[in-house]
């Protein structure tokens, strides 16, 4: 039988699995409520998953890189497929029922496909990205990588799955920007999203097309891409309005409640004001573990999932936080390390999108909590409760693990 | 691709940078959060979680003269629900009428205070019975929401017979609720709706306490007693001048089958001894919501059980009020009481072409002021009526206080029905200028035409006759007696008007009410009724004893036929509360 030693990385499993720890901690406590729910078991659940993402993690490892990149496309499809199908025969759950983000068979959830179709997604990205020779100079030499996430960017979307849409497009740019892609490029390639964000405002608006003209008459694109660049930036500014009007009043209200957070108190705000409430109340060292009077009353909403990071400032208050958050930024660290000490590109650029997609869903899910970002349904990771998610984080552990053991160790002067 | 280590290193250190400055961020952001506004949070989480249950406060005792209980509190059970909306308020009030019947004014009700306040407790019942506590306290889990606790419910041990003085005490309604005065009420809670309940509204309403119970999200009752409960706080007691012996005695006088009203005062100080109005009803009945049969059968009864004869109800006074012509007379100089009038008494006394007749058709012959007045002959009344004069007569009147109200402290009185001065003008406007003549004078001067007194109004009356000129204000909390004079009479007169009273029952109209041992003043009246010709009401206003007048007694018997069967009423009160009153004594002294 073939065997093989590898050098493991162990900080970055040891690291996750104190993430992992804490999360599932916290998974308890969110089931500990006054008025007892079937919730108060799902930790074990957890546990469960966590198990089998370690042993899905323990094959990946041993496997090769080698492997996962001839394996790339095939996942990439086999991904996008399950995603189109999804539509068909997918179901939603909890507070999301009437999406499809969920594969169920005969009534049984199975789990949900996006959250494989990220680590799909980057490992194709880092294929095409790692075949060419050169970084793209042009917009228009981006369309390979483009197309490749907006296949599953847009089936996603159609769930709809907001979160998780945010998630492929802060993994797109931040590959971009690994594959060598120049900052201006990257702004000319994002600034019809910024322009459509930006909107909202027209003073803002303005300000920022005008910064726009300055950097295209400082880089020169060819003239095709100027007229593209311009046109789809105005089409963003004058389109957005009439995209908001289109929008649903529940879409309306999470983007007003995000800008406002007083504007509807009793209604869509009420889920920011009962985080702030939870996370505000736990002062510096909390309430106490499990004492949570937000969460024990069930204030708090989606307290296992998306709301779980509420339950840890409420009780163990703002050293809790700063314990967690710490955590997660020498996990992340970490990752940047191994993807700047990996092999080959495809390894650097499938470590860095992995980092980028958890930094996304870290910021993203922690940042709505406290209002600093709209709320969207995205978990966090190592701690929301969710099977298929687990499973994801403790998967792209196991690719980093192989590719850490597989490093040269280039980057040896980065400052960890 | 470029991929050279120098590149990459710089890209990583830029990621790295990223990294850490968005988890600065998130964390800068939750040490504002957590640490600088943490006391904001902390409040905010505190009023999530905590609910403020009202507890109701007793209302105060109220006692009469000697101490004895008119009003008290027992304990009771109220039952609410923090109910998360109107569905499953009506939800759980159906899910009640499987264990006891609800009624749907008692659902409406509940509706209605929830409507009106939402974060309060909703009362469902302000007066649970003890069996639809105690099946509730055995489904408590199936009721989430839903607080029993002890509420203080009124109870008025004499019943009826008090229902005239004090009142009953209800829910304050929408309508009351909507005013500035009822600005610091809560739906569902108890207010005094008549007599001394709302009188005194302000003295006998407690303090509310809190008790702070501990809810989920869903308003489910997770932890009672949360923190300390603040106590409600009773007021302090108050304490009447009834005599509640006395006005038990008068209840039982008039037991079911009289209708009429009896005030007694004592003349010096205004003093309310016992006042009473027939037909009662029972106030108890009134608590924690009236019976819908019950409220129907009295607002049907045609004797008016809720109508407050003694303080509202208006009657002619007839005869009784011919001491005010008296006086008027006497203090004008017209008339001693030893004077005859130009024309005897033969039963009539003839105006203009219009005979005016007296009560005795045999007639009373020449008599002076004194024996008209023992005899209460008509004739004389008449003669000297027309000698004041109209303007005089009206004038003088409304000095001795017909047409305004006694002021007793209680609520909605009414004012007495007297013309007003000038009289042209009165009369003018309500007849026409050619509907009258000067032979209104005639009936005024007898107590009948446009006069019509309250019981009240004539027990005042009276306690200037029994004193000294000086008319008592009727008190029914203790406070400071407040004397007006309404007329001027040298000793003498004054003294003859006395003997006169004193022969009304000594061997006048009254005779046959003479009281072994005490000398009882006073007047009948009987009163043409406008609605039945053949159903005078009866009056008797007097005092006793005659010497050194202790009690006023005003009776009004509608329907009563002839003022010596009131006289017979007045006189058995008289006695009753002056042979207690000899007997108390000793005890008071020893």
């Amino acid at each position: 039988m073939h065997t093989r030693r590898i050098p493991v990385d162990w900080p970055l499993p040891v690291l996750a699995f104190v993430l992992t720890a804490f999360g599932i901690a916290m998974v308890y406590s969110a089931g500990q409520t006054d008025v007892s729910t079937r919730m108060e078991l799902l930790w074990r659940t957890q546990t469960v998953w966590f198990l089998l993402g370690l042993a899905v993690a323990y094959v990946i490892t041993r496997t090769s890189v080698r492997l996962l990149e001839w394996g790339s496309v095939w996942i990439y499809l086999g991904a996008c497929v399950m995603l189109m199908l999804l539509l068909f025969v997918g179901t939603g759950a909890g507070t999301a029922a009437s999406t499809k983000s969920w594969l169920a068979i005969g009534g049984v959830r199975l789990g949900q496909p996006s959250e494989l179709a990220k680590i799909a997604v980057v490992l194709m990205l880092a294929r095409v990205l790692s075949a060419q020779r050169t970084a793209p100079t042009s917009l228009f030499g981006l369309w390979r990588p483009t197309a490749i996430v907006a296949v599953p960017w847009l089936l996603i979307m159609a769930q709809p799955d907001l979160g998780t849409g945010i998630v492929f497009i802060g993994i797109y740019f931040a590959m971009l920007f690994w594959s060598g892609v120049s900052w201006p490029l990257l702004v000319m390639a994002a600034s019809p999203g910024i322009s459509l964000i930006l909107a909202i405002g027209a003073g803002v608006w303005g300000a920022w097309f005008f910064a726009l003209l300055a950097l295209l008459w400082w880089k020169r694109p060819s003239a095709l891409e100027n007229t593209v660049i311009v046109a789809s930036n105005v089409l963003m500014g004058v389109v957005a309005p009439v995209l908001w009007d289109k929008m649903n009043p529940y879409q309306q209200n999470r983007l007003l409640v995000f800008l406002d957070p007083s504007a509807d108190p009793r209604g869509s705000a009420y889920n920011l004001i009962q985080s702030q409430v939870a996370i505000g109340s736990g002062g510096f060292f909390g309430k106490g573990f499990t004492a949570g009077s937000q969460k024990r009353l069930a204030f708090l909403p989606a307290q296992h999932t998306d709301f779980i990071f509420p339950v840890l400032g409420e009780e163990l208050g703002f050293l809790g936080v700063t314990l967690a958050l710490g955590l997660f930024t020498v996990l992340l660290l970490r990752t940047v390390r191994i993807a700047a000490r990996s092999s080959t590109p495809f390894a650097s650029l499938v470590a860095f999108g992995l980092t980028a997609a958890w930094f996304t869903h870290i910021v993203v899910n922690v940042g709505m909590t406290i209002g600093l970002m709209p709320i969207t349904g995205i978990p966090l990771p190592f701690f929301s409760y969710g099977g298929s998610f687990m499973l994801a984080c403790w998967m792209s552990v196991g690719i980093l693990v192989l590719i850490s053991a597989e490093g040269r160790g280039k980057a040896d002067g980065l400052v960890i | 691709m470029s991929f050279h280590p120098n590149e990459v290193q710089a890209r990583a250190r830029i990621a790295s940078g990223l990294v850490f400055g968005g988890l600065l961020l998130l964390l800068g952001t939750f040490f504002r959060t957590q640490v600088l506004q943490n006391a904001r949070y902390v409040l905010a989480s505190e009023e999530n979680r905590l609910r403020e249950i009202p507890l109701p406060a007793p209302r105060g005792i109220i006692y009469d003269r000697t101490g004895k209980v008119i009003a008290e509190n027992l304990p009771g059970y109220s039952i609410s629900l923090l109910a998360r909306n109107e569905d499953s308020l009506r939800t759980t009030m159906r899910r009640i009428g499987e264990l006891a019947p609800v009624t749907p004014e008692q659902e409406g009700a509940a509706v209605r205070r929830y409507r009106r306040d939402r974060t309060r407790p909703t009362v469902l019942f302000g007066d649970a019975p003890f069996a639809l506590v105690s099946a509730l306290e055995e489904r408590r889990v199936e009721f989430p929401g839903l607080i029993i606790q002890s509420a203080p419910k009124r109870y008025y041990p004499d019943g009826p017979a008090v229902s005239a003085l004090v009142g009953y005490t209800g829910e304050v309604s929408d309508a009351e609720l909507g005013t500035e005065a009822f600005a610091d009420y809560k739906a569902g809670q108890q207010v005094g709706k008549d007599g001394i309940e709302k009188q005194y509204e302000a003295r006998l309403r407690g303090r509310e306490g809190v008790r702070f119970i501990e809810v989920d999200a869903r308003g489910r009752v997770v932890r009672e007693n949360a923190r300390e409960d603040l106590r409600p706080e009773a007021p302090a007691p108050l304490y009447t001048n009834i005599d509640l012996d006395l006005q038990r005695f008068v209840a039982g006088i008039f037991g079911d089958s009289l209708i009429g009203a009896v005030v007694a005062m004592e003349p010096l100080s205004g003093e309310v001894l016992a006042l009473h109005s027939a037909p009662t009803f029972d106030p108890n009945r009134f608590i924690g919501g009236i019976p819908f049969s019950y409220w129907q059968e009295l607002q049907d009864d045609p004797r008016r059980p809720l109508y407050n004869k003694a303080i509202k109800g208006t009657y002619p006074p007839g005869s009784v009020w011919k001491l005010q012509t008296a006086i008027i007379g006497m203090e004008l100089g017209l008339v001693s009481m030893d004077d005859y009038m130009e024309r005897p008494c033969t039963g009539y006394y003839q105006y203009g072409n219009r005979p005016f007749g007296c009560w005795e058709k045999k007639g009373h012959g020449n008599e002076t002021l004194a024996e008209a007045i023992e005899h209460s002959c008509d004739v004389y009344f008449y003669q000297l009526g027309l000698k004041i004069g109209l303007n005089r007569l009206i004038a003088g009147g409304i000095r001795l206080g017909s047409r305004e109200r006694t002021g007793i402290d209680l609520p909605a009185e009414n004012r007495p029905l007297f013309p007003s001065d000038p009289p042209k003008k009165y009369y003018d406007e309500r007849f026409g200028p050619q509907g009258w003549s000067n032979a209104v004078t005639l009936n005024l001067s007898i107590g009948q035409g446009e006069n019509s007194q309250t019981v009240v109004s004539m027990a005042r009356f009276y306690t200037a006759l029994a004193t000294d000129g000086q008319a008592a204000r009727p008190e029914i909390v203790r406070g400071r007696a407040e004397r007006t004079r309404i007329f001027q009479l040298d000793a003498a007169q004054l003294k003859g008007l006395q003997d006169a009273l004193a022969n009304v029952v000594g061997r006048g109209t009254a005779a046959g009410s003479r009281l072994q041992g005490i000398a009882v003043a006073g007047k009948t009246g009987t009163a043409q009724n406008a609605q039945d010709a053949n159903a005078d009401h009866a009056w008797f206003v007097g005092y006793a004893p005659a010497e050194q007048p202790k009690i006023v007694v005003a009776v009004m018997l509608e329907f009563g036929l002839h003022g010596s069967r009131a006289a017979r009423i007045a006189t058995k009160i008289m006695e009753h509360y002056l042979k207690q009153k000899v007997v108390a004594m000793p005890l008071v002294d020893g």
